[in-house]
């Protein structure tokens, strides 16, 4: 047995197959396609929650995607457990453990229940009021109190274990929505030859023909039709059906995001198989068919379990098989309910009578009701339910007043009339207009290449809405430059004509009431908040909702926005759309993260990008760093030694003997052409004409505001072909830089660039030693004082492959840069490493890098620099071409800020006690005891232990800092005042001998 | 996600293909190192972020790598053209107009007191 | 130095295998390959030269045997020739002017192949794929996921990915997730 409320041969799904899960540890077994909600209301369960803020108890409402209060835990294991999950849309599998939320020791017995008696206390606006005072409770108390109760669910602390899926897709035609409207505008679509993409959110095709038991189409029952035409489309080659599948969010351009749940029905499913797929669709045309959904009705206590929409009602009969009660009540404002009685009555189900709020009901649906007997008390209402964990009865009394007559009621079934589903139109920016007659909001005026049909369109009647589709369809396709094929036309037939419908609150609930009649299920907002968010002050909608967090939960106030908007606009004595509708915003429903990551985690979460020689550094024991993207080697740790001790070592070494470095990272851009080198003089200060073939410079590069940008060796290697280097954080940036100008200000010289840094591995080898170490293995270069001499190129070959050996020095030391193509760096380094490691030569990282040149005082822009520092501020005045025309930068380094007195300089700072080594990033004052804030002069940019200085060095831009050289200023700290003398930037080997040796 | 039709690819390709990069039709002085600072402040500095139609540059940069105009409502983020770099400012009232400029965002929202 | 060994050349992808019986990920042989730059006037000197027609028209590339040019932009293609021939050499040899800059070594390729190459290209690519708009010979720079590629479909089902060498990994990653994704 599948639950008390199965009724034999109702429903579509098979008996014999079984599923069996667990309700708050009770075993429970369900059929295979039932929804967690369809299967609780089978075992006669509709205690499903607690509400959010009053603790009350709720129940299922609909059978859909807008559910409000199912909302349960759901788990497959111990990692694969999610908080939140619509009961509605869960589908059932065998294992499923489920767990119902915010309630405490229990579901039946909660202590957060007391707040439904304090609720006086949480009136509207309650936290914005009550929390003011005194200040310092806060944090300690309100704050964390708050977090505590705030929020529904718990989120898994687990790793996800499952993996994502992500795909971009283009089409013609993309159909949200695969009910009797979208599955007509596919259709004609599809047979125009248009590519199409067809998704719904349901397990299957038919939206609500899952429930409209009375409606034929093309002659057969309703939903048969939607099955047969929905297998016909995927079967076509040009149509994408997916089923299960959301669209969640519209955005600019006809792109239209698409979550498709691919595992999560499943009992077992296919570890390669991903748990959701992110479909990223671009469409020429977007045909909307997403449906609507039912309103409820705003009345005293209405938020039992066992009071749910009567759509939801006729879907949990008419496909799942199964009656939401014994005796069921109905309370309508709209036709529609009425078929939901007829179908129960059909199905043996008491209907003890249906309470319609209108003097006049439709006649179609009067007549019927009359002939399966069932009582009618129109121009009545429901002031008050009762029932502690469920409903048992209502109060029933004639509109205006007079004596209730109880009726008992294990469930009640509700409709205040359809709502459009304009979210998707709204999201795409589309305007909607309000149709007064109908009180619905329906798309207006259009912003994208996207169409509304069926009853998102505000279109009712079956065959208009076929009809409507059908010409959407093949329009969208005809635009979208289809030209084959075949029209369709169908047959669509309502069992019945539907009338009615209301908004805002019903009789019991109206003013000067303080019942509870909600609108905002999940977020337990009632009619009457809405009326003080009012007298507050609020006229806005926007702030209305704010105030009240009316439709700000999870659900977005899929049923509630309308029912308080109507509310407002009647407290505020205006019609409904002069106080407007908030706006929708994806996503649609809730998307998880691990959709939206999706393929981008763990290693491929961003490249790692390593160098030709990163294998060797990783067997040689290198720790790394990041540097941008790059994993660079930052140190060689021997056995025991840490980071300090270590980085000491190469330091010393590199200066003893020599050391070999990877500086394959290095931005290199190749400039080849005709203006070549007046396009240099252009993006550098420096002037290049001058240059010779074979020899390098030292370049900086400035914005036009006239800060230093960038900067690097330049190599010529013939007249037309330049060898840049750049920073490696800055390689794309600067490149971008002069690809803006050649291509947008310098169009008429004829010079291209080309991106070469990961063409070449590059090999620094420096140290007094380094040319001993590379000479044997070098051809076609006389690497002599003389002939070679610092900042010089030649082409030539190294271990019998290409190379381009650069003699410069970031060290300076006598040194050399082997750039050779960089399949061959590897093996290159290997042969360098098997000469300069016997001579007592090392390998060093980064961080060895950076000290050597600070003990020089070479500046690594980026880090010494911030972007606010002129080539006068860095001291760089040297390398600005005093003739030059032009370049960039020439003009805005000249503005009168840049040119003041007093501009922060970059200066060496030595510590007066040599064994303190500063802090990267600290102030620096003149004045240590002068009053806070202190007047702040500048700041530590670099700062190293110097193994070859034996003492600590530092760099610093400092307010007129040249001109403060001996001079004793203060950084101080948080536990202590560190006093500097400012100094000159070379620390070691002052006259420069070294790097010519 | 936007889609910009390049005028080199002669194609439409996603945004993430694209970079911005800031306001068209600003050309460098060709005397830049004389100009005065207003001058400069004039060059340099001063935009007019306009709500409605803006002349803006974009680079393909991972696509062909060219530089082109494009002219885009900042409102409704359509594109009514885009054109090469150095080509001239299109006369926009020769342009047939497909698409009623969309009311501001701000007016979808929902209207305030 | 005569006796010295001649230094061993190591592909970033080296071993690599993998994909799906969907679509097959297979690391490209070494090839040879320039950035050719220049004007429309230099084209068909330039194409003499290389020996295979360098195209005009966007998206669009041409081969001669092994030989390859790819349209990357109105001045720039992707010159591969997949027997290593000396293409610097051989765009010198046409006397026209243009910028050949050697790039064999900075890029690398993964050949994609089988009936869902589109789809495991598409879960990091933007652009449509289909035959229709992408069709045999069409080629283009584009992005997949954080890495910049250059797309040449060499078959109806087979694309040929080229991307910077320390992207390949990251490449190759993410197309054998698209691989495995394409697969269901």
């Amino acid at each position: 047995m599948t639950g008390v409320n199965r009724i034999s041969g109702a429903g579509r799904l098979t008996p014999a197959r079984t599923a069996r899960f667990t309700f708050d540890g009770r075993t429970l077994t369900a059929l295979e396609g039932d929804t967690i909600a369809s299967a609780l209301i089978a075992n006669d369960i509709h205690l499903v929650g607690r509400s959010f803020k009053y603790h009350r108890p709720r129940g299922i409402l609909s059978a859909g995607a807008e559910e409000p209060n199912a909302l349960l835990d759901v788990s497959r294991d111990a990692a694969r457990r999610q908080p939140n999950v619509r009961a509605t849309v869960q589908e059932v599998f065998d294992g499923m453990r489920v767990s119902s939320q915010n309630r405490w020791p229990s579901l039946a017995f909660d202590v957060g229940g007391f707040n439904d008696l304090l609720s006086p206390f949480f009136a509207a606006g309650f936290y914005y009021k009550t929390f003011m005072w005194p200040k310092a409770a806060w944090h300690k108390l309100y704050e964390p109190f708050i977090r505590r109760a705030a929020g529904l669910g718990v989120a898994p602390t687990e790793t996800d274990p499952d993996h994502y899926a992500s795909r971009y897709v283009h089409c013609d035609v993309l159909v949200v929505g695969a009910g009797a409207a979208g599955l007509a505008a596919a259709l004609a679509a599809a047979n125009a030859g248009a590519k199409v993409i067809l998704c719904d959110e349901q397990p299957a095709v038919g939206g609500a023909l899952h429930y409209d038991s009375g409606s034929e189409i093309d002659g057969r029952a309703g939903y048969d039709w939607a099955l047969a035409t929905g297998k016909a489309l995927a079967a076509m080659d040009n149509v994408t059906l997916l089923t299960r599948t959301t669209a969640f969010g519209y955005y600019n351009h006809n792109f239209v995001g698409l979550v498709e749940r691919v595992t999560d029905h499943l009992p077992a499913p296919d570890k390669a198989l991903p748990r959701e797929r992110l479909w990223q669709v671009r469409a020429k045309k977007v045909i909307l068919a997403n449906g609507a959904i039912e309103r409820h009705m705003v009345f005293p206590n209405n938020d039992r379990p066992g009071i749910m929409l009567a759509s939801a009602g006729r879907t949990y009969l008419n496909h799942f098989g199964v009656a939401v009660g014994k005796k069921v009540g109905i309370y309508a404002a709209h036709d529609s309910a009425y078929e939901a009685a007829f179908d129960l009555r059909k199905a043996g189900i008491d209907i003890p009578a249906i309470v319609d709020c209108r003097e006049k009901p439709g006649d179609m649906v009067l007549a019927e009701a009359r002939s399966l007997g069932i009582e009618v008390l129109s121009g009545q209402s429901v002031v008050n339910t009762s029932g502690k964990l469920r409903i048992s009865s209502i109060s029933v009394a004639r509109n205006g007043g007079g004596a209730a007559r109880k009726i008992a009621v294990d469930a009640l079934l509700v409709s205040a009339g359809w709502i459009p589903s304009v979210h998707l139109f709204s999201q795409s920016r589309g305007k909607v207009t309000f149709d007064a007659a109908t009180e619905r909001f329906l798309p207006g005026t259009y912003a994208q290449e996207c169409l509304s049909v069926g009853a998102c369109n505000g279109t009712d009647d079956l065959q208009a809405t076929i009809d409507e589709a059908l010409a959407a369809g093949e329009l969208a396709a005809r635009a979208a430059g289809a030209e084959g094929g075949v029209q369709v036309a169908l047959s669509g037939r309502n069992a019945f004509e539907w009338t009615g419908g209301m908004i805002g609150a019903a009789e019991g609930a109206g003013q000067d009431t303080t019942v509870k009649a909600f609108i905002d299920f999940q977020h337990d907002v009632c009619a009457k908040d809405i009326r003080l968010a009012v007298r507050e002050g609020m006229h806005s909608i926007e702030h209305i909702k704010r105030f009240t967090t009316n439709g700000m939960a999870s659900d977005q106030g899929k049923l509630s926005n309308m029912h308080g908007l109507a509310i407002a606009a009647e407290a505020l004595g205006k019609e409904i759309p002069q106080v407007g509708l908030t706006t929708f915003r994806q996503p649609y429903t809730p998307v998880t993260f691990g959709t939206i990551v999706s393929h981008s985690r763990g290693n491929l979460f961003d490249p790692a990008r390593k160098t030709p020689i990163h294998a060797w550094e990783e067997a040689h024991g290198a720790e790394f760093e990041d540097v941008g993207n790059w994993k660079r080697a930052w140190f060689y740790p021997k056995a025991g030694e840490n980071m300090h001790e270590a980085v000491a070592r190469e330091c010393k070494t590199v200066r003893d003997v020599a050391g070999v470095f990877d500086a394959s990272t290095l931005g290199k851009i190749e400039v080849v052409g005709p203006d070549a080198a007046a396009f240099l003089n252009l993006m550098y200060t420096n002037a290049w004409d001058n240059l010779k073939p074979g020899r390098c410079r030292y370049g900086i590069m400035l914005r036009d505001d006239g800060f230093v940008y960038d900067d690097g060796v330049v190599g010529r290697l013939a007249d037309d072909r330049f060898h840049v280097t750049t920073t490696t954080g800055g390689a794309p940036r600067v490149l971008h830089h002069m690809e803006d100008y050649l291509q947008t200000e310098f169009p008429h010289l004829k010079v291209w660039l080309t991106s070469t840094t990961e063409q070449w591995a590059v090999i620094a080898v420096q140290g007094p030693r380094a040319r001993e170490i590379i000479a044997p293995l070098v051809e076609g270069i006389d690497l002599s004082k003389e002939a070679f001499p610092h900042m010089s190129v030649a082409e030539g070959s190294i271990c019998g492959v290409p190379t381009r050996l650069f003699r410069m020095s970031f060290t300076g030391e006598l040194g050399f840069e082997v750039n050779v193509p960089a399949d061959f760096g590897q093996a290159v380094w290997e042969a360098i490493w098997a000469r300069a490691e016997p001579m007592g030569a090392c390998a060093y990282g980064t961080e060895t890098m950076h000290v050597l040149r600070a003990e020089k005082g070479y500046i690594i822009v980026g880090q010494d620099t911030d972007g606010t520092l002129t080539p006068e501020d860095a001291g760089l005045s040297w390398a600005v071409s005093k003739k030059k025309p032009d370049f960039v930068g020439i003009r805005g380094m000249k503005r009168p800020d840049l040119v003041k007195e007093g501009r922060k300089q970059l200066v060496g700072l030595l510590a007066k006690d040599p064994q303190v080594v500063l802090e990267e990033g600290a102030q620096i004052v003149a004045d240590p005891n002068q009053p806070k804030p202190m007047t702040m002069l500048g700041h530590v940019t670099s700062s190293y232990w110097s193994p070859n200085c034996g003492r600590s060095i530092a760099l610093a831009v400092v307010a007129g800092g040249r001109a403060r050289h001996g001079q004793t200023l203060y950084v101080p700290m948080a536990d202590r005042t560190i006093a500097v003398e400012v100094s000159d930037m070379v620390f070691f080997d002052k006259e420069g001998g070294r790097l010519h040796g | 996600m936007l889609l910009i039709y390049c005028p080199y690819c002669e194609e439409e390709r996603s945004e993430l293909e694209f970079r911005n990069a800031g306001d068209a039709h600003i050309v460098r002085p060709a005397n830049i190192a004389e100009i005065s600072d207003e001058e400069f402040e004039e060059y340099f500095f001063l935009r007019q972020n306009p709500k409605g139609l803006i002349y803006e540059r974009w680079r393909h940069i991972h696509g062909c790598g060219r530089f082109f105009n494009a002219v885009r409502d900042t409102v409704s983020d359509r594109f009514h053209v885009t054109y090469k770099a150095g080509e001239p400012k299109p006369d926009l009232d020769a342009e047939p107009k497909t698409n009623e400029t969309v009311e501001t965002y701000e007016a979808l929202e929902g209207v305030a007191e | 130095m005569a006796d010295q060994a001649i230094a061993t050349r190591k592909a970033p992808l080296a071993g690599r295998r993998g994909g799906s019986p969907a679509a097959i990920l297979t690391p490209a042989e070494p090839a040879s390959r320039i950035s050719l730059r220049a004007g429309h006037d230099a084209i068909s000197a330039l194409s003499a030269a290389l020996g295979v027609t360098v195209p005009l028209r966007p998206k669009t590339s041409a081969s001669t045997g092994k030989r390859h040019a790819l349209w990357l932009g109105p001045d720039e293609w992707l010159v591969i020739d997949e027997e290593g021939a000396d293409l610097v050499a051989a765009a010198a040899s046409s006397g026209a002017l243009h910028s050949a800059v050697d790039v064999s070594h900075r890029n690398t390729a993964v050949i994609v192949s089988g009936p869902g190459a589109e789809a495991a290209i598409n879960s990091g690519c933007p652009q449509d794929l289909s035959l229709a708009l992408f069709p045999v010979g069409a080629c283009s720079r584009t992005i997949f996921g954080k890495a910049e590629i250059v797309l040449l479909r060499t078959a109806e089902d087979t694309f040929r990915v080229e991307c910077w060498r320390s992207f390949s990994p990251f490449v190759f990653g993410l197309l054998s997730e698209g691989a495995e994704d394409a697969g269901h």
